[in-house]
């Protein structure tokens, strides 16, 4: 046996996010894949197919019928004991939604990239985050990637997390502007990673004939509760599992996992809060206000469920204002990311302004110039005209 | 007045617990049994959905049984499915 990270090597490859998560597939290499195409999380199982058409996994791959039996196949698959994934993205995942509480409930590590889309009315295949925001209490975790590689990586330790707590989990990307846009990123060798992920332990298996189980059974008024709070209990041992993987994860390739990223969040005044790949080029525009003397930083969630609220409170405890950008709505409420950050803030001493806007819905472009405008206007205490980034009214 | 329960994960349990349920209290009408006319064609055997009609063994071949009472939910489909009307449905 060789040591963590011992002969690792890293590869530069040009891979879209979709891609980039099927490679990380491919070296997880799992015993089935339930798969039903869907835009935009399309490349994801096309590259996949791909792959085991030139032999190169020897997973299962089971062509379903629609998207309720693709997760309904790989509950079953998991189940029975093997490691098992699907991927999907907007009404996909809506109409897994009856099945995605059941997987929880039987406490399966199931890994399901999303490419985050739009849902109906109007159709729409663009990216927005109202598909996984939808289901974010359906006893899934949920962590939102911001570029192909993080995608790669996250997909990894996803699955150990996952199997870690017992809890299935979705990888978020954003849809196009992600799962299809080509990048350099660094893959590691198949090697380390399969150490790595190592042999997956299952807790029951529905196959083991000669220990013969029930799953699923009916639990009524005497035992419901006790049987569900195991399941919310589960999440709270998430934070200490996912902080041990990611010393794994750094001993055997380098490179920490954090719950989030502090983007001179804790030390800044303004705060800008957002998901995933807007994150990206908002850095662009806080570097250049930051280079103006502006007290301004970037806070992007990676982990979103659980949420880990006082490791939050740690990153904004200096901050004025904060401003939760989101690229989904709660109709006669607000978005969950804001609602979060306000439980966040609201027992600390410097009492945060926490102000929240909407973009990028059906994949509604957001320029640098917005957020710089955004953040400019907030800096200098002006009233905000409209909820709504970029809309048309 | 709780009392602690554990649980397996996920709720799972040993195989067969579905006997520890009794669901013949569900029943308000009972099939009665007329031995004497029975034909044994084991229709109702076949038909019965709890598998609640019990068989036995003699020199001629598998017989019909009794019922057994601590799963039958009175659904009477043995009773209808009978060509000899040798199973009443009555009240409980």
């Amino acid at each position: 046996m060789y040591k963590d990270g011992e002969g690792m090597k890293t590869t530069k490859l040009g891979l879209s996010g979709g891609e980039a998560i099927a490679y990380a597939l491919k070296q997880i290499n799992p015993e089935v894949f339930a798969m039903y195409p869907i835009t935009p999380q399309t490349p994801i199982i096309e590259s996949y197919a791909k792959y085991s058409a030139n032999g190169l996994v020897d997973t299962e791959l089971i062509r379903t019928e629609s998207e309720h039996s693709a997760l309904s196949a790989t509950i079953g698959a998991s189940a029975a004991g093997v490691r098992a994934v699907t991927a999907t993205a907007s009404q996909g995942l809506l109409y897994m939604y009856e099945a995605l509480s059941v997987a929880s409930g039987l406490r399966l590590p199931i890994v399901m990239p999303v490419a985050n889309r739009a849902i109906s009315a109007p159709i729409n295949i663009h990216c927005d985050h109202s598909d996984s925001m939808s289901a974010i209490d359906q006893g899934w975790m949920q962590v939102y990637c911001e570029n192909a590689e993080e995608a790669y990586e996250m997909t990894l330790f996803g699955l150990k997390l996952a199997e870690s707590v017992s809890l299935p989990i979705m990888v978020c990307i954003d849809g196009f502007y992600t799962s299809h846009n080509m990048e350099v990123i660094n893959v590691y060798d198949d090697l380390t990673v399969k150490k790595f992920v190592g042999e997956f332990k299952p807790k029951y298996n529905l196959l083991d004939t000669d220990h013969p189980i029930t799953i699923g059974a009916l639990a009524l008024p005497d035992s419901y509760m006790e049987i569900r709070k195991q399941m919310f209990d589960a999440f709270l041992e998430v934070k200490d599992n996912y902080s041990k993987i990611s010393k794994e994860f750094k001993n055997n390739f380098g490179k920490e996992i954090n719950f989030y990223e502090d983007y001179f969040a804790s030390s800044s005044e303004t705060v800008l809060i957002v998901l995933s790949s807007t994150a990206e080029s908002s850095k662009d525009v806080i570097d250049k206000l930051r280079k103006e003397g502006k007290s301004v930083g970037l806070l992007r969630p990676i982990l979103f469920r659980p949420f880990l609220y006082e490791e939050y409170s740690k990153a904004l405890k200096k901050a004025k204002k904060i401003i939760v950008l989101e690229r989904t709505e709660g109709p006669g409420s607000y978005p969950p990311l804001y609602k979060d950050i306000c439980l966040t803030v609201m027992n600390t001493t410097n009492k945060p302004e926490v102000m929240s806007l909407v973009f990028g819905l059906g994949g509604r472009d957001i320029y640098q110039k917005d957020i710089e405008e955004l953040l400019v206007s907030v800096i200098a205490g002006k009233k905000l005209k409209s909820r709504y980034i970029g809309i048309k009214e | 007045m709780t009392e602690k329960q554990k649980h397996n994960l996920g709720g799972v349990l040993p195989g067969g617990t579905a006997l520890v349920n009794k669901t013949g209290s569900w029943r308000s009408v009972k099939p009665v049994w007329d031995s004497k006319k029975c034909i044994h064609c084991m229709l109702c055997f076949n038909a019965c959905p709890e598998h609640c009609i019990l068989t036995k063994k003699d020199k001629t071949g598998i017989k019909r049984g009794e019922t057994n009472m601590d799963y039958c939910k009175g659904c009477g489909i043995c009773a209808e499915i009978c060509p000899v009307k040798c199973i009443k449905m009555v009240k409980e």
